[in-house]
């Protein structure tokens, strides 16, 4: 199948320091050809110039009907690859071939006029996106009705709340109808709700059958929506293949680094954390994910686990293990009470290993830091390390419903439900129930 | 459930191939451009209606929340004829265009100016002024101070409707010379629109250019004939003179206006000094508009 959009050997090349050099007032520019009148003209030789890649060699083909995310870390070159794609910024060097009408969202309400009433905006900005009048004309209605402002359709939107304006600004970025969509992440700020009614019509775009190409960091977007993702990393397509494995790679580059690492030893007893009673040997956390897959995410169980010197002869030892979120809210504690073996037992001095599983389907999505501390069978503290590791739960799974930010609470449990049809009001022809129909055979 | 499943599922999908066909030739190529590339006329086409509504929103938000509204298109040009009559007309007689009443002659070179400042003025800010649209989304730059331009026109055509009123008011008769009037005024619209675009190009290099630029166009109107008929400049000084495009433009409008004979040497000179300073804005924009995203 031919390729709907065509990237080939794309790169952008910017100087550094471009912005003060550029803007820079005219008396330096005139002094500076004064005193040196041959470098404008040797200007092409890169010498005394400092520039950097932020795009490097691209080359791919997007299908028609595709849904491609783009991922990588800050800097990557994801919004400047945009940026060329929408025709925004010239690329240094390549080609890029589009066989298809492209519009581009890098933000809503683009062109939005303060003095403007919504009416009026409704039209500028229609045009700005591209959206023929009479398209406007057409759609009208459709866009004041999901907007929800029509009462205010007169009023000068400096005059709306920031939930309408952008209520109002979304619904006519809602109807613009390209084949080729290009969408960037900052249309998923905003309130939840907001995030999830832009994410779920990106949706509804994609299942029509148009080509969208969508940044985000958001894992579970791109998971759900996108059939591949290409991973950009220091300007360069590092990977494009099937969302999940792309997704992988990019845990894999950025996931674990910001964090303290997942496990840490301290190999002698002089250096470790920890006091004349107990002292610290190794913190692990080890997800029990299958081969291939680093960190952790809401679907895999992990293991905290922690080796420790017991330096007090003779006492019973109780581990306590709590996590708390990165904001400081508490997520749970657990202590060793429920361990078959050693719990209640006198503790000889020695190293010992306490392991806790946590299981899949618990935490929540996001970093949580995890206090580990020692108390005797009177509750006396014996060691509390209030930070002896810090680590990230992902959110990668599919959702099954157009939601996309993080559930609230620190853990997420799958807890059972049950849904009962009790009584029906037959005015509405069963057809359109399939799930009516498998109700009543069963 | 299952509802909700079969119509998301459907995401996960492989591409769906679309009923219609891909065009075999691209419609858009995007790479880096040649400075010497003519204008995309194709391009401007397609985006004529933005052009349309960016000028409709430059016109509508500067009269929104004022007492006069559109009035003002009329009062600014028609006080600034009241001062200069008053000041030079009564009090300096300055002389007017023959037998021409002075305020006649004050308001018609008036229309003219304050359509020309008024473009130039916004003109050179237009692309710092709608930098939040540069670097957000892709229309041909061209527009903007097309625009910016486009607006003034508006205001200008209105402005006519008073100047058509003073002329029934001190009965100066209908000739066929005034046919060279619409002459005029595409010479000074391509005027406005290239010094727009030669200086909005600048001073998005050159912030300076843009705290300069008021004192400029200040300088402009006292080497405009606007206050004065262009016959009080010594002739020795004739030929510079008249290098200003302006002067043959306002000469020529009150001439086809007045029923003088059109200086057509003076009016050649600004067909050629304008079309230059077009062509040359034309080509420097073009270059500016290239990297203006990444500057502005």
């Amino acid at each position: 199948m031919n390729p709907i959009v065509r990237i080939q050997n794309i790169s952008k090349e910017y100087t550094l320091g471009a912005r003060q050099a550029v803007s820079a007032n005219l008396r330096e520019t005139l002094a500076g050809a004064l005193r040196a009148p041959l470098r404008r003209l040797r200007r092409n030789g890169s010498a005394g110039k400092e520039t950097f890649w932020a795009l490097k060699d691209i080359n791919f083909e997007v299908q028609p009907g595709e849904v491609l995310g783009i991922i990588g870390k800050n800097g990557a070159g994801k919004s400047t690859l945009l940026k060329v794609l929408s025709r925004i910024t010239e690329p240094t060097t390549g080609r890029v071939e589009l066989y298809g009408r492209l519009g581009s969202l890098l933000e809503v309400g683009t062109g939005f006029h303060p003095e403007l009433t919504g009416r009026e905006n409704i039209y500028l900005n229609g045009s700005i996106l591209g959206i023929s009048r009479r398209d406007i004309d057409r759609k009208f209605d459709e866009i004041v009705a999901f907007s929800e402002v029509e009462r205010f359709l007169d009023t000068a939107v400096k005059y709306y709340s920031s939930g309408m304006y952008v209520r109002l600004a979304f619904a006519v970025a809602a109807h613009l109808e390209p084949e080729i969509l290009l969408v960037d992440e900052v249309l998923a700020v905003g309130d939840a709700g907001f995030q999830a009614k832009c994410l779920g019509k990106m949706g509804d775009v994609a299942r029509s059958g148009r080509t969208v190409i969508f940044i985000s960091h958001n894992m579970q977007a791109i998971t759900t929506l996108c059939h591949r993702a290409a991973l950009l990393d220091e300007g360069r397509l590092v990977q494009l293949e099937e969302t999940a494995k792309v997704i992988d790679g990019y845990l894999k580059s950025v996931g674990m680094a910001s964090v303290t690492p997942l496990v840490q030893v301290w190999e002698t007893l002089e250096r470790s954390p920890g006091n004349e009673r107990v002292r610290l040997r190794a913190v692990r956390i080890v997800p029990e994910a299958e081969s291939g897959s680093v960190g952790i995410d809401m679907q895999t169980s992990f293991c905290l686990e922690v080796e420790y010197w017991n330096l007090v002869p003779a006492t019973k030892v109780i581990v306590n293990f709590a996590v708390y979120a990165i904001d400081g809210s508490p997520a749970f504690e657990t202590f060793t009470f429920d361990e078959p073996y050693w719990q209640g037992q006198v503790f000889c001095k020695g190293l010992y290993r306490s392991l806790c599983r946590i299981p899949a389907h618990l935490m929540n999505q996001g970093t949580y830091r995890l206090r580990i501390a020692f108390l005797d069978e009177f509750a006396e503290v014996l060691y509390d390390n209030v930070e002896a590791a810090i680590f990230s739960v992902h959110d990668v799974g599919k959702r099954r419903f157009p939601w996309y930010s993080r559930f609230i609470g620190n853990v997420h449990p799958k807890f059972e439900w049950t849904t009962e049809l009790l009584e029906r009001v037959a005015d509405e022809p069963v057809e359109t129930f399939p799930s009516q129909r498998l109700y009543d055979q069963a | 459930m299952s509802v909700l499943e079969s119509k998301l599922s459907s995401s996960e999908v492989q591409p769906q191939s679309r009923q219609v066909p891909l065009p075999s030739e691209p419609l858009v190529v995007i790479q880096q451009s040649k400075p010497w590339v003519p204008v995309n006329l194709r391009d401007l086409w397609t985006y004529r209606e933005l052009l349309y509504f960016l000028a409709w929103r430059d016109v509508k938000v500067r009269y929104k929340h004022t007492a006069f509204g559109i009035l003002w298109v009329v009062m600014q040009p028609a006080l600034t004829a009241i001062i200069f009559t008053v000041f030079f007309g009564l009090i300096a007689r300055v002389p007017s265009m023959g037998q021409v009443p002075y305020v006649l002659f004050a308001y018609s070179g008036l229309v003219i100016w304050t359509f020309f400042s008024g473009a130039v003025t916004a003109g050179g800010q237009c692309l710092l002024a709608n930098a939040h649209l540069i670097t957000k989304i892709y229309f041909p730059r061209l527009l903007i101070p097309s625009a910016v331009v486009g607006g003034r026109l508006i205001d200008l055509l209105i402005s006519l409707v008073l100047l058509a009123i003073l002329m029934l008011r001190y009965r100066i008769a209908v000739t066929w010379s005034m046919l060279y009037m619409p002459l005029e005024i595409v010479l000074v619209v391509l005027l406005a629109l290239g010094v727009s675009m030669l200086t909005s190009a600048l001073i998005v290099r050159y912030r300076d250019l843009g705290v300069a630029l008021p004192v400029l166009i200040q300088l402009f109107m006292f080497i405009s004939p606007i206050v004065y008929p262009v016959g009080l400049v010594p002739p020795a000084w004739q030929r510079i003179y008249a290098l200003n495009p302006l002067v043959g433009i306002i000469e020529g409008f009150r001439s086809a206006l007045f029923n003088r004979p059109i200086n057509r040497w003076a009016l050649a000179v600004s067909s050629a000094v304008t079309t230059i300073l077009f062509v040359v804005a034309v080509y420097f924009f073009r270059r500016v508009e290239k990297g203006l995203a990444d500057i502005v």
